[in-house]
């Protein structure tokens, strides 16, 4: 505790002599920053905008499955053309709608707005390091993410609609014009802007390996690092090694739709004429995609994971239960993750042998899953929990990975998918265990690190009263999905009408429906809650939380350079918390043991003596203060 | 009306989450301090949350428990295939284990946030390992993994093995949007050859004229006859984008992909009839239904299947004229040296009306025939 103080104490110090640093120009301070916290807080605000797209995307799509008999002449001022003569939603609009819901959630949400966000934000705070390593890439890679924004949310307004095909944009439906409007211009935006936003993502993500890789601060060796940055860092691997191959999948559609290639095209027949096409395979575009496909699952969910592990231990008061296996595991699912792309194919007519080998990995991948929950809930055994809304979510992501994470297990396993694939199991299953989980880790960063954001608290009252309604409506969206998809109703599927199979639970869709909106609705408690805080909430304290990461030894408002003086030395790893014989519950990774002989373990006072090695070291912070 | 009860209760839940919440947040109001960790884990709200950990729970699993029951009786369609049986045994008892392992830790996440919440001048236990339970915890899901694999691998072997001698092969062709079914005739078993190149207004599947064996070739689209308890070899393709056949009783699901054939293999083993009379339902139909988006007409690419004894499909069968006789003008596309062959199916009436050729196929060739099936 003393030592925070006195960190403090000199930070205000260095703030005076430091004021005079020459003032960036409006535009480069707030618009083409190179400083990692305003590029963070340009993905998070690009990200909440684009998570109210996608969502009110999901509501009127639910509107058309829970009340088919709706007339919707309502939305004619917005939706125009694509409400049809009759009052219903058109159609392709409607797979036009699933398909961007799909896109704009899984990519630029849940990709861009969390790991950007996160990784931009707390890797330079939490390893120790002025910015990240190269500030001009980083600003790079959000101006990029801008540009793709652009092009897909034009997509939007165009007449022919944006690309309808399902958000996996499977050929030949997504390379052929006649086969559905939205496979024109709108495909045509949909690849320029997914393009742009992997050489956004491999900008962001070669930044992101490398600034964990050479600028940690003294004595941040790996084994001390959070966890958060070990999920930031495992991510950013994962998207470097795979996003190029869905740059190869998608240029070799963009081929196959103007310049006459085959790859992904082969004896067709459509709008009445034999296409030349010879030779080519959906097939190997099945491959490419889910390629990519497959890690950007855990590149989705490794930050949330991450974030979580960081705020249960926070809040639980109490280590996070086996460190090393939590790495671990870590490092064996992204491992793993390159190697089960194709149990999403096992009914394309790929070879059943194949079919076999990916069974068996694909539920290899579970072992470690079970650890990570498992050791989440022994944190919380004999803790001294702290209900901030941040560890509500985070508790919340770890019942839907849970969840989520169960059925797995059966869509893993190719004979039962034969009948589950393509139904509302598979919908149930990934929205549970990616879609909500993810989102529930974004909420609980945003709540957790608010203060470090921004300087004020959020309204804990107004965030508790978020969180449940939020975690009791994506159960009740959710879970019944599953009995729907048990029942065998196709994804996809403007209405269940044609089918006598799927004509029960009309009721059951009518109940989701309802919860859907519900859910939405409770997320503007949350934008009242951030845009009110952002300006009006209470002061923060400069520790809020009693964390023991770097990021809360900078000052309330950290400036370029985030440390006013000399970057702080780490000494122990980031889980002290509640340790036998300390003054405090918590002691920051910046105190050395030297300071907590009544606290140290045995293996822990041997380490004192290396203490002057490491505060001898300087590789990275050669003028001691921000230039 | 049961949800509509139940989203009433959870709007009373939630009002009542408010008004305690409310009143912690005026409690703390007149304090007036920052808010910090210990001040937060002192209030009311934190054992509010607690608690609320407990009766989500509590609550969740009745909501849980008796909307499965509810729901159950739509679960799983009445299988009609030995495979599909097998695999809806392997499917509950995967979901008796998954079920058990939901509940546990569920219960154990929420209890423990229950019990371990914050109280004043408490430490929590510093716990940072063990290896042995680590140990345990990976085990166990290793073994149970293990054992679902080689289960659900055992029934995948099985299940794409290569069908038997005696199958009865049809091929079933997607396009947007609607089946087409292709039966390899009375005169011999045999499917002919087809190109896509060949398809137009009339030869929609591109029967190609120049193989023998496509001459008694017979098409339908609209309904699959199938005969009971002989197996059934799907040869499945697509014309224009991807499609994917699914017939729910069945347990069959492949996908129909443009240049690359596809093909699975059932045995039903029930006929319509039989199903009519277990569920009691007159009008019951088995469906084909699409699962791989095709555009705007993907929901309803609906095509009846017609399970009947092996006596009726064949009556059935040599009802239908082959493709050839339907259409007389494509006897012009037979090669010099087959034309004696092809001659036998020529319509009886010789003089067939030469304008035909604009005709469509004629759809649900068997409409009339199989009337007391549909």
């Amino acid at each position: 505790m003393a030592t925070v103080e006195t960190n403090a104490a000199s930070s205000a110090v260095h703030v005076e002599e430091h004021d005079h640093h020459e003032e960036l120009s409006f535009l480069r301070k707030y618009v083409f920053s190179e400083d990692h916290k305003t590029i963070a807080k340009q993905y998070m605000f690009s990200g909440i905008f684009w998570a109210i797209i996608g969502a009110s995307l999901s509501v009127l799509f639910r509107l058309q499955l829970g009340f088919p008999n709706m007339t919707l002449e309502w939305l004619r001022p917005i939706l125009g053309g694509w409400i049809d003569e009759s009052g219903k939603l058109d159609k392709e609009f409607y797979l036009a709608m699933v398909t961007m819901h799909g896109t704009i959630m899984v990519f630029f949400v849940l990709t861009a707005g969390l790991s950007g966000t996160f990784s931009n934000f707390l890797i330079p705070l939490q390893v120790g390091a002025r910015d990240m390593a190269s500030g001009f890439l980083n600003m790079l890679s959000y101006w990029f993410f801008f540009l793709s924004s652009v092009l897909m949310f034009s997509s939007l307004f165009i007449e022919t609609g944006p690309a309808s095909g399902g958000w996996v944009i499977y050929p030949p439906l997504s390379a052929l014009p006649q086969a559905m409007s939205g496979s024109g211009l709108g495909m045509t935006l949909w690849l320029m802007s997914m393009a742009i936003f992997i050489v956004s993502q491999l900008l962001g993500g070669i930044n992101y390996i490398t600034t964990v890789i050479n600028l940690r601060t003294r004595g941040m060796s790996f084994s001390k690092m959070p966890l958060t940055i070990w999920a930031f860092l495992l991510t950013a691997i994962l998207g470097l090694i795979s996003f190029p191959v869905l740059l190869s999948a998608a240029l070799l559609l963009i081929f196959d739709r103007s310049m006459g290639t085959s790859f992904y095209l082969s004896e067709i027949y459509i709008g009445g004429e034999a296409l030349p096409n010879i030779g080519g395979s959906p097939i190997l575009f099945q491959h490419l995609f889910w390629f990519l496909g497959h890690p950007e699952v855990y590149i989705v969910l490794l930050p949330a994971l991450g974030i979580t592990s960081e705020i249960i231990a926070t809040n639980s008061r109490k280590p996070i239960f086996g460190y090393r296996a939590m790495i671990a595991s870590m490092i064996g699912i992204a491992f793993l993750a390159f190697i089960v792309w194709a149990h999403h194919m096992f009914v394309t007519g790929m070879n059943p042998f194949l079919g076999s080998i990916f069974m068996f990995l694909t539920l290899i991948i579970a072992v470690p899953s079970a650890v990570k929950a498992f050791n989440y809930i022994t944190t919380l055994w004999r803790g001294n929990i702290v209900f901030t809304p941040a560890m509500l979510f985070s508790i919340g992501l770890v019942s839907f990975f849970i969840s989520g994470g169960l059925t797995g297990i059966i869509l893993g396993n190719s004979a039962l998918d034969i009948q589950l694939h393509d139904t509302y199991f598979v919908v149930a299953h990934f929205h549970l265990v990616m879609g909500a989980a993810s989102a529930f880790g974004f909420l609980a960063g945003v709540y957790h690190w608010f203060p470090k954001f921004f300087g004020r608290m959020m309204n804990p009252t107004l965030g508790h009263i978020h969180f449940w309604l939020t975690f009791i409506g994506i159960y009740l969206v959710f879970f019944p999905l599953h009995y729907i998809g048990i029942a065998g109703f196709p994804r996809r599927y403007y209405s269940f009408t044609t089918y006598e199979a799927f004509r029960t639970f009309g009721d059951l869709n009518m109940f989701v429906s309802i919860a859907a909106i519900f859910t939405f609705t409770a997320q503007f408690i949350f934008l009242w809650n951030f845009f009110y805080s952002i300006f009006k909430g209470r002061k923060a304290a400069q520790n809020p939380w009693n964390s023991n990461t770097l990021e809360w030894t900078t000052p309330l408002h950290p400036g370029h350079g985030n440390w006013p003086g000399e970057i702080p030395p780490v000494y122990r790893w980031p889980y002290d918390y509640s340790k036998p014989g300390a003054t405090s519950d918590f002691i920051p990774q910046n105190v050395p043991y030297s300071q907590t002989p009544e606290s140290n373990l045995p293996h822990e006072n041997a380490l004192i003596a290396l203490e002057k090695e490491i505060e001898a070291q300087n590789y990275n912070d050669q003028f001691k203060q921000p230039h | 009306m049961v949800y509509l009860v139940g989203l009433l209760s959870l709007v009373f839940l939630v009002l009542a989450i408010l008004v305690l919440t409310r009143l912690t947040s005026v409690l703390k109001g007149v304090n007036g301090d920052t808010p910090t960790q210990e001040s937060e884990g002192a209030s009311v709200s934190n054992r509010v949350n607690g608690f609320l950990f407990l009766v989500f729970f509590v609550a969740g699993a009745i909501a849980a428990a008796w909307s499965f029951i509810h729901a159950s009786q739509f679960f799983l369609p009445e299988a009609s295939s030995p495979h599909g049986r097998h695999t809806d045994n392997l499917f509950w008892l995967t979901m008796s284990v998954i079920t058990i392992a939901f509940v546990v830790t569920n219960a154990l996440l929420f209890y423990f946030a229950f019990k371990y919440q914050y109280r004043k001048n408490h430490r929590a236990t510093y716990y940072p390992e063990n290896h042995k339970l680590e140990l345990i915890w990976t085990v166990i899901p290793a073994v149970v993994m293990a054992l679902l694999v080689f289960t659900g691998w055992r029934a995948w072997r099985d299940i794409t093995k290569e069908a038997p001698e005696n199958a009865l092969a049809i091929e079933i062709v997607g396009k947007q949007f609607n089946w087409e079914m292709r039966y390899p005739g009375v005169d011999n078993d045999k499917l002919g050859n087809y190109n896509y190149k060949l398809i137009d207004a009339a030869n929609s599947l591109g029967i190609d004229l120049e193989d023998e064996s496509s001459f008694d070739d017979v098409t339908v689209s609209n309904e699959m006859h199938i005969p009971v308890n002989r197996p059934v070899l799907l040869k499945i393709r697509a014309k224009d984008v991807l499609h994917s056949v699914f017939i729910p009783h069945m347990r069959v699901k492949m996908d129909a992909v443009p240049g690359m054939p596809t093909r699975f293999w059932f045995v039903a083993d029930k006929t319509t009839e039989q199903m009519r009379n277990e569920t009691g339902n007159q009008n019951f139909k088995y469906e084909i239904a699409c699962t791989e988006v095709c555009g705007q007409g993907h929901f309803s690419m609906r095509t009846t299947l017609i399970v009947e004894d092996e006596d009726s499909y064949n009556k059935w069968m040599a009802e239908q004229k082959p493709w050839l006789t339907k259409n007389p003008e494509y006897l012009a596309r037979v090669p010099e040296k087959l034309k004696a062959k092809a001659a036998k199916y020529a319509p009886a009436d010789a003089a067939a009306p030469a304008d035909s050729t604009a005709a469509p196929v004629e759809e649900g060739a068997g409409a009339t025939t199989s009337a007391s099936l549909r």
